[in-house]
């Protein structure tokens, strides 16, 4: 059997993603977060705080909860059915953090947890930082012109 | 002494015998439907310990314990230990294994270390070089996903094919002469390739070697699968068991309702949300060594192919973008 031919049956017989259930449980779990996030925007804003404070503060307490959760073995159980639901808001970064940190602390402070914190999340910094350097330079270019 | 049969199969003339055998799981291993064969179910992963490395050398430490004692065998009377298990440098079996003081092989097969170092184990009793080796194997589902995959903690979702790596130990103690089952013939399979990159579908990528090492046996041997009670293999999952159905007729073998996967056996695939079934290679060693050779003891099962499969990858190939070779071992055991 050539590998052609054994990739043609190898997909006949892998199940695919149930794709519809998962756009669906991640609209609902990524929006009902959101909604969350914009409810603390209005309580903090009620507090007095200006607008980017309030902004802030949301992310801030959304990153807090997402490690408490994370560190409780529940956000797994949760993001398990969430997929990119928990993903895309700030939760899914603050997961990517925490999570390598918990588990390589066995290695020790540096090695461990310090060398290894960023394993997940490390590219998403890099690209991230660099797309907007980038997305900064052609906003200056324009503004010249 | 070993004969070398057809290509790849050496028949053990001496038949050697399983003289004592033990398996310890994890929870969710003990929580699926062959919790009765079991010698321990530990209600922790940590097994107390600080550590997942240390959790697993622990489990296959007290295995190979628990099977010496069921042999009646102490640990000076073992000539040799070959054992393995799927962390980098084989850590588990070295640290588990380092207080018996018995002259050890470690060796690496992947998922399908259980039936190669039972392989091995039975060689060398055979040949005359021991007159008492063992075999240990082990997988932990902790220490397997942070060398692996991702962090237990990490949000993410498997696919449909993914399988799930088994928290368990399997020891088998081989000797020249006692009452148990008798390993008849060993078939040492080569390393199978059909393309296959996707790491979270392994039974797709093992299925060919598997195949192809169950076909030569059949060949060296002269016999066919109606010889045989049950054909075994390792951690196929659902994916791969029906690949290698379909690869085998394509060779004009039918091992319909006679073929089963360890993979498949271990967890309830209905409830125990394990996607494909059972992988790693405390998945084979934990069902060889508990319910099979069991069954072969009793005599409900008289004379079956154990064939773990193993795929030959790691996370540095895998980003490399190499594909995922396969190997099968096979292993012919009867009852006494």
């Amino acid at each position: 059997m050539t590998n052609k031919e054994y990739d043609k049956l190898t997909k006949k017989y892998s199940k695919k993603s149930p794709k519809a259930k998962d756009f669906i449980l991640s609209f609902l779990i990524g929006g009902l977060i959101c909604a969350f996030g914009q409810v603390l925007f209005e309580i903090y804003s009620q507090m007095g705080m200006r607008k980017t404070t309030a902004s802030a503060v949301v992310a801030v307490t959304l990153i807090f909860i997402t490690v408490i959760l994370t560190g409780f073995r529940i956000f797994d159980k949760i993001a398990k059915h969430a997929g990119a639901g928990t993903l895309v808001p700030i939760t899914g970064f603050a997961n990517a953090v925490a999570s390598p940190a918990i588990e390589f602390k066995s290695e020790g402070q540096v090695m461990g947890v310090g060398a290894k914190m960023f394993t997940i999340a490390g590219p998403v910094l890099v690209f991230g930082i660099t797309a907007s350097a980038i997305y900064g330079l052609i906003l200056w270019l324009f503004r010249i012109y | 002494m070993p004969t070398k049969t057809g290509k790849q199969t050496l028949e053990l003339r001496s038949r050697p015998s399983v003289a004592g055998y033990a398996a310890f799981v994890g929870k969710k291993e003990g929580e699926g439907p062959l919790a009765s064969y079991f010698d321990k179910i530990f209600d922790d992963d940590t097994l107390g310990e600080a550590t997942w490395e240390k959790a697993e050398s622990l489990m296959q430490k007290e295995t190979l314990n628990t099977a010496l004692q069921k042999a009646g065998i102490t640990p000076d009377e073992v000539d040799f230990v070959f054992a393995g298990d799927l962390l980098n440098q084989c850590i588990g079996s070295t640290f588990g294994l380092r207080d018996f003081g018995i002259p050890f092989a470690g060796l690496y097969g992947a998922c399908s270390t259980m039936s190669l170092s039972l392989g091995l184990a039975a060689i060398f009793v055979d040949s005359g070089a021991a007159n008492c080796t063992a075999a240990v194997t082990s997988s932990h589902f902790c220490s397997a996903e942070r060398q692996f995959r991702y962090p237990l903690e990490y949000g993410g979702q498997r696919p449909p094919t993914s399988q799930w790596t088994v928290t368990g130990a399997g020891a088998v103690v081989v000797a020249s002469e006692s009452n148990g089952p008798v390993i008849q013939s060993v078939t040492f399979g080569k390393i199978v390739d059909l393309g296959i990159t996707d790491s979270n579908n392994m039974g797709a990528a093992m299925a060919p070697a598997a195949a192809d090492t169950i076909k030569t046996f059949f060949d060296d041997t002269q016999t066919q699968p109606s010889d045989y009670d049950l054909i075994l293999t390792g951690d196929l999952g659902i994916v791969g068991s029906r690949l290698l159905t379909e690869l085998l007729l394509w060779d004009g073998i039918d091992i319909t309702g006679l073929h089963n996967d360890c993979g498949l056996l271990i967890y309830d695939l209905e409830k125990q949300d394990v996607h494909a079934g059972g992988s790693g290679c405390g998945c084979s060693a934990a069902v060889l060594c508990s319910y099979i050779l069991s069954k072969l003891k009793e005599g409900s099962l008289n004379n079956i192919l154990f064939c773990a499969t193993g795929a030959l990858m790691s996370p540095t190939s895998s980003q490399q973008g190499e594909t995922v070779p396969g190997i099968a071992h096979l292993v012919h055991i009867m009852s006494k």
